[in-house]
């Protein structure tokens, strides 16, 4: 079993798969590992009971793109009264998931520079566009792909892929592409949704959705107009304000300047 | 730790036996996320980096006593105090745990 385990960790992380590894730090055997995946779990941390579930956990985190420490019973407890007097072990669950995607409908001048801060995040991403002249690879180099569609066939090709970690932005201020590429987006579990537009295009916008029969609360997941309030002028300002809005989301911060907030800087 | 793998492939291949340092915990301000990693080979090379640059020095030492069995696997925990001015910390003031083990596995 020996070197076993790093050398299937290897390849997996090579190969951008999804992949967790739970490591006792603290217990009676500390180094005792377990290997998730989505298909498989290898190895042992000692209890087929505390190998379920520390599986399960380590699943879930693994959704979540989270890595860090749990805690269980010797038989995998994790309820505070069976842990209660009970030895406990301390659990590190390290989770590698593919990069989080980044969909950008629309292929203009906004589209490159947010691939660009894009990419720096980490974010695969994928132009959309069906006008074929302007979606080609040589006006967004540093997207991962251009795909020549309308929206309703990349979604239904691929929205399931799309989860909590990943994006859209849709930065047409065209109707007939805006409207699916909105509607598409709410039909997935996709994390955040960016709609660029004035606050004037987003109201007829708004109304053109009411009448496709998006409801109220659809309408709420939506952050039009897209990006934070920075004064952003160029291309490039205004993706660094949508990519520190889509940060500020997921922490849940209102994104003021540090200086002016209280509380500690990590959390 | 995919930053790590070509190192490891290379010393593992020269026979060099490597350990492997994880940041599991930061408590305060951190400047690696937990997963930050680096390994070290009984040589004392290096690869990657668990802080800013604060620590590294003590865990390289502490990871030779892992590969010279001088301790068993287990964590490892730098903070920084006003009363331990002295000790090796983080500049930001922060604590970080770290596990640190034998690439035995």
């Amino acid at each position: 079993m020996s070197a076993a385990l790093y050398d299937i960790l290897r390849d997996r992380l090579r190969a951008q798969q999804p992949t967790a590894l739970a490591t006792v730090i603290d217990g009676p055997d500390p180094g005792c590992k377990l290997l998730v995946t989505p298909d498989e779990v290898l190895g042992g941390l000692g209890h087929p009971e505390l190998d379920r579930i520390v599986a399960r956990d380590a699943l879930a985190e693994l959704e979540a793109g989270r890595s860090g420490i749990r805690h269980y019973g010797p038989e995998g407890q994790t309820t505070p009264e069976d842990l209660v007097d009970a030895p406990t072990l301390a659990v590190f669950v390290e989770s590698w998931s593919p990069p989080p995607q980044m969909w950008i409908f629309g292929a203009v001048d906004f589209t490159a520079a947010l691939s660009r801060v894009a990419k720096v995040l980490g974010y695969r991403v994928i132009v959309c566009d069906a006008r074929e002249i302007f979606a080609t690879r040589r006006r967004f180099p540093a997207a991962d792909e251009v795909v020549v569609s309308w929206p309703g066939g990349l979604y239904e090709r691929r929205g399931d892929q799309l989860g909590q970690r990943d994006a859209v932005a849709i930065l047409t201020h065209d109707p007939k592409f805006d409207v699916p590429a909105v509607q598409g987006a709410l039909a997935t579990r996709v994390g955040y949704i960016g709609v660029m537009g004035s606050r004037k295009t987003h109201a007829k916008r708004v109304e053109r959705l009411r009448e496709v029969g998006v409801t109220d609360a659809e309408l709420a997941r939506l952050m039009s107009p897209i990006g934070l309030d920075l004064g952003a002028r160029t291309p490039e300002e205004t993706a660094i304000s949508i990519c520190a809005e889509i940060i500020a989301r997921r922490t849940g911060r209102a994104a003021p300047s540090l200086r002016d907030a209280d509380g500690p800087i990590h959390s | 730790m995919r930053e790590l793998l070509d190192d490891i492939d290379r010393w593992r291949a020269d026979g060099k036996r490597v350990a492997v340092a994880r940041v599991v915990d930061i408590l305060g301000s951190g400047p690696r996320e937990p997963g930050a990693a680096m390994a070290v080979n009984e040589a004392g090379e290096v690869a990657g980096s668990v802080s800013g640059g604060c620590v590294e020095g003590a865990v390289v030492s502490e990871a030779l006593g892992v590969l010279h069995g001088e301790r068993g696997p287990g964590i490892v925990t730098f903070g920084y105090s006003d009363d331990e001015a002295f000790a090796v910390g983080l500049t930001c003031g922060g604590t970080i745990r770290l596990f640190i083990e034998a690439l035995d596995w």
